[in-house]
């Protein structure tokens, strides 16, 4: 057992869930009890989705310990099928599941033989995986699920697309920024000249997927999602895979110059330095703002990075490299691709720290007094504790951390946001600071600290205390209402019974 | 409106599939942790049992809240961890941190599962780390959402001291250690005239509310001359009420039958069972009952309601003649539908996740009373509902108003269909006369938003024809 307050990443069926609400007219059922659908709230809430979260349960109940599931997995998927005609059924085994060792694969066959769609098991085991695992895993499945069905069937395209074309692979729903990256990612691929055949999951229809043999290489920007699907397809079709992050303008550059070499290994003639040289020089700001007088300020200027590891490792990079921040320690949470981490960070930092207890972190933080965070919505309530200002760069995060404006992380206009990201974080810590020497913006002592400061009523110790309990933000607003309320009938002293009959009044 | 011309004879209740959305109950950690200031509540679960806190509870997770998870591995699934000493070593590791007067153990699914004997195990470690320990079973194979607390209760009813011999030196005790705590505060409470109440035997009210609602319901019964002797949960775990055999109790919430069973049962209190005090005709039919039942002609309460329904008409005006619908996930559905058809609204239907007619009867017959008064036809009460089919019946019935959970709300304002976030009723002040003006802030919400919208042409905001 251990003591936990604060996860980073999510149990493994988030992941399943993850893949298959993101692909277009797939299905999940979960084999779970009463109240884990909670993945719904969160994909209605933080992706403010205007559709039903294509996600039920089939509730494990009394009956279902007692007896087992029989038919009631079985009635869910074929109804499921009868309703709402999905290509795809992904049934999504959750902790309780895996304890209750109920023959689920037995359930897919079994409603398989009802079901119009396809119905599948997600093989995820929910004590051996987390969220991301099971997401990169789930891809997969499906992806090899509809190459063999395709194989199968003997209608498996042959060949490649007659331009160079890419499949961007590992775009899902409630992924850091993922809407915006992938908009980017489009953007720079029409820059390059290059097709986009397929991006999946968000957004994909299974039966696109026979396809994603006809593209010359697959892109995976994340380090997390996408990179066993990638790997399948290489060993598959030989198709290379490129898992350079552009985030960042380094970076972005070596994925460019991948891509080409890439390419051009595969007959196509593109040269890519003068659009990088454009870009980098002219086209995005970051290049000259790390140039700029603002950056120099911010030399030797002390931070620590957490988050999973592409944004981490980017971050790390962005900031030592091409800002000249020093980075004090970087670290992940994603403890199973530590090697990777400690391999990209290691000589952009002082220390590598791998853990997924927070506290650590929180600690970590304290001890170096940094100047500024870049981590996650758990830092950033570190940062507030400490005075500290914090910039998120990754998941788990709130809703504010889903704008409705156009923010990448990726790609050239990723790197004019990330530029803000740092320089508003630390231009913050900076003001603060100096408002401290100085004492604040304004010197004079207040006096009043609000408009009854000469009341003439008086408030029986109760009553006070009562007010003391309302939150302090209405707190002025109640004893303002109150007070009226008191003087209006000439009562000189306020109770808790006068507060209540007040706030009846005027409904405050 | 197609269903006007129908009018039932009785209250129909259905039960359906179950598959609906609502909270896990062991979500009640959070109300309950800030409402008992001296526990710790420790949900002994998975992952996925943390995700949910994590999430659901928002920024409140990052207040030092005192919960944690204990979070089992593929160790103790197996049996290969013992799991008496894995709670020992995370007891002893609050204990030092925070040092709980009581620790609340929260079984989850898992725990039921693998079938931990946890009320075997918490007497003997009480014993040995000098805390007590109540275990509370609110699992989300048993339970929906608020039931959560109901578990917590229960189980903190057999705590609750019971009038030994030594009640008046421990009642000494007890105060002083108040008095300490609270620098003296409550010294005029204790000192309160006794005159000014009735001689009744003694009521402890039940449910979990925060601190100013039980100061405005407590005021509400002292007008009456009623004195309230305690409250089940208390401000602080030492202070639990006294609860000697022949007590009347009453509850204030609908979803707290467990406990209110096992106040009957196990303590031999008297359950004093009363429309719940939600809205202010709730509010005074709550109060005339417990009157009743002391033999006490309630004073003013008539003018009191009369009152408070004149300060409500600005809100009501917007709701009468419109149509609610309750898909059901925390149990208040049935006082919340019986409040809003006082207030001219007209209710097709009420989902619930749990129907305890005996506990809720009088609610019930309240809510059937005011269907008949208001001339409006009986809902059908529809238990363990199956979000799929209501959404096929709010499609049919073109409803003004839904009330749901996170889950459906922004797909149904999508598709043109005002909704009311479910959860906010268990998280706002809803109760007494004082508060029937939050409800109706809350219900009328999404149609004072949408009414400055009507104008710009934007209800239907989905492409394709609504895929419900």
């Amino acid at each position: 057992m251990k003591l936990a307050y604060w996860m980073y990443a999510g149990p493994a069926h988030i992941g399943t869930l993850r893949i298959a609400s993101s692909f277009k007219n797939v299905h999940a059922i979960m084999h779970a009890p009463l109240g884990d659908d909670y993945f719904n709230v969160m994909r209605s809430m933080l992706e403010r989705e205007r559709d039903f979260t294509p996600v039920t349960a089939s509730v494990v109940d009394r009956h279902v310990l007692a007896r087992g599931s029989q038919e009631k997995v079985v009635d869910n998927i074929t109804r499921k099928d009868a309703e709402e005609h999905p290509d795809l059924i992904v049934l999504t085994p959750t902790c309780t599941s895996s304890i209750l060792q109920e023959d689920l694969q037995n359930f897919v066959d079994r409603a398989q033989v009802e079901s119009k769609g396809d119905v599948m098991l997600a093989d995820v085991n929910h004590y051996r995986v987390n969220e991301l695992q099971a997401a990169d895993r789930t891809l997969q499945q499906i992806v090899q699920y509809y190459i063999e069905k395709a194989r199968k069937k003997g209608d498996l395209p042959q060949g490649k697309t007659e331009k160079p074309s890419v499949n961007i692979i590992g775009i899902s729903t409630l992924g850091f920024h993922n809407h915006h990256d992938c908009t980017e990612l489009k953007r720079l691929m029409a820059d390059l000249g290059i097709e986009v055949n397929q991006v999946i999951p968000e957004g994909a229809s299974v039966h696109n997927l026979k396809t994603m043999p006809q593209a010359w290489f697959n892109l995976v920007p994340y380090r997390e999602i996408g990179l066993m699907a990638a790997q399948y397809l290489e060993t598959q079709f030989g198709t290379p895979y490129i898992d350079i992050t552009p985030m960042g303008v380094v970076e972005t550059a070596r994925c460019i110059r991948k891509i080409q070499q890439v390419i051009n290994a595969q007959g196509a003639a593109v040269d890519y330095e003068d659009y990088i040289n454009e870009q980098t020089l002219y086209v995005s700001q970051a290049a000259w703002f790390s140039r700029s007088i603002d950056c120099q300020n911010l030399t030797g200027k002390k931070a620590v990075v957490f988050g999973d590891s592409t944004h981490s490792a980017a971050m790390t990079k962005i900031l030592s490299r091409e800002m000249g921040i020093h980075v004090v320690w970087a670290g992940t949470y994603c403890k199973y691709d530590a090697d990777w981490f400690r391999e990209q960070v290691g000589e952009y930092c002082d220390e590598v720290i791998v853990t997924d207890d927070h506290g650590l972190i929180g600690d970590a933080i304290a001890r170096v007094e940094p100047s500024a965070i870049f981590g996650t919505q758990m830092e950033r309530h570190v940062g507030k504790r400490l005075d500290i200002p914090c910039g998120v760069i990754a998941a788990p995060v709130h809703i504010q951390n889903f704008p409705i404006g156009y923010k990448p992380f990726l790609g050239y206009e990723g790197t004019n946001q990330i530029a803000d990201l740092v320089y508003n974080s630390f231009t913050l810590g900076m003001e603060d600071h100096l408002l401290e020497i100085f004492g604040g913006h304004d010197t004079k002592e207040v006096i009043h600290k609000g408009i009854s400061a000469d009341s003439d009523l008086s408030w029986t110790k109760e009553a006070q205390a009562e007010l003391n309990k309302i939150p302090g933000f209405v707190r002025g607003k109640v004893k303002r209402n109150t007070e009226k309320f008191a003087r209006e009938r000439d009562l000189s002293q306020i109770t808790i019974e006068v507060m209540y009959a007040a706030k009846e009044s005027v409904g405050a | 409106m197609t269903l006007a011309d129908t009018q039932p004879q009785a209250l129909q209740f259905e039960c359906e599939t179950g598959n609906y959305h609502t909270f896990c109950p062991i979500s009640c950690v959070a109300w309950l942790y800030q409402k008992i200031e001296d526990s710790f509540f420790l949900v002994v679960g998975t992952k996925t049992c943390g995700y949910f806190l994590q999430n659901a509870m928002g920024v409140m997770i990052f207040a030092e809240p005192r919960y944690a998870m204990a979070e089992l591995e593929e160790g103790d699934i197996s049996a290969q961890l013992n799991d008496y000493e894995e709670l020992k070593r995370l007891c002893l590791q609050i204990k030092r941190d925070r040092n709980p007067s009581v620790i609340v153990w929260i079984g989850t699914c898992t725990t039921e599962i693998i079938k931990m004997d946890m009320e075997g195990m918490a007497p003997k470690l009480e014993a040995e780390i000098g805390i007590p320990i109540v275990v509370a079973r609110a699992n989300g194979l048993d339970y929906a959402f608020t039931q959560g607390e109901d578990t917590v209760l229960a189980a903190m009813a057999q705590r609750c001291p019971d009038k030994a011999p030594v009640a008046d030196s421990e009642k000494d005790e007890r105060n002083a250690i108040k008095k300490l705590l609270n620098f003296g505060r409550k010294q005029e409470e204790v000192k309160a005239e006794e005159a000014e109440y009735v001689d009744h035997p003694p009521l402890v009210l039940f449910g979990s509310l925060p601190d100013p609602v039980v100061t405005q319901l407590t005021l509400e019964l002292k007008k009456q001359g009623i004195k309230v002797s305690g409250w089940l949960p208390s401000k602080r775990y030492t202070e639990l009420p006294v609860l000697e055999e022949g007590y009347y109790v009453s509850g204030i919430n609908p979803f707290l039958s467990r406990t209110a069973t096992t106040l009957m049962r196990r303590r031999k209190c008297k359950l004093i069972g009363a429309p719940f005090p939600i809205g202010p005709d709730g509010t005074r039919a709550w109060i005339e009952k417990i009157c009743s039942v002391f033999n006490i002609e309630p004073k003013g309460l008539a003018e009191r309601e009369a009152q408070i329904w004149e300060s409500l008409e600005d809100y009501v005006k917007l709701i009468r003649g419109k149509s609610i619908f309750f898909m059901g996930d925390n149990l208040l559905e049935i006082s919340l539908a019986r409040f809003l058809i006082r207030c001219g609204m007209i209710c097709p239907e009420i989902g619930i996740p749990y129907m305890d007619k005996r506990y809720q009867a009088a609610e019930l017959e309240l809510l059937e009373k005011t269907c008949q008064e208001m001339g409006v036809p009986l809902p059908r009460i529809v238990e363990k509902p199956d979000n799929y089919n209501q959404l096929q019946r709010i499609k049919d019935l073109s409803v003004d108003l839904v009330i749901t959970g996170m889950a459906h709300a922004n797909p149904l304002e999508a598709r043109g269909i005002n909704t009311k976030w479910s959860v906010e009723f268990t998280f706002a002040q809803i109760h007494g006369f004082t508060n029937a003006r939050d409800i109706l802030e809350l219900v009328t919400r999404p149609l004072r938003r949408n009414n400055n919208l009507k104008d710009l042409g934007w209800d239907k905001l989905v492409k394709e024809d609504a895929r419900v």
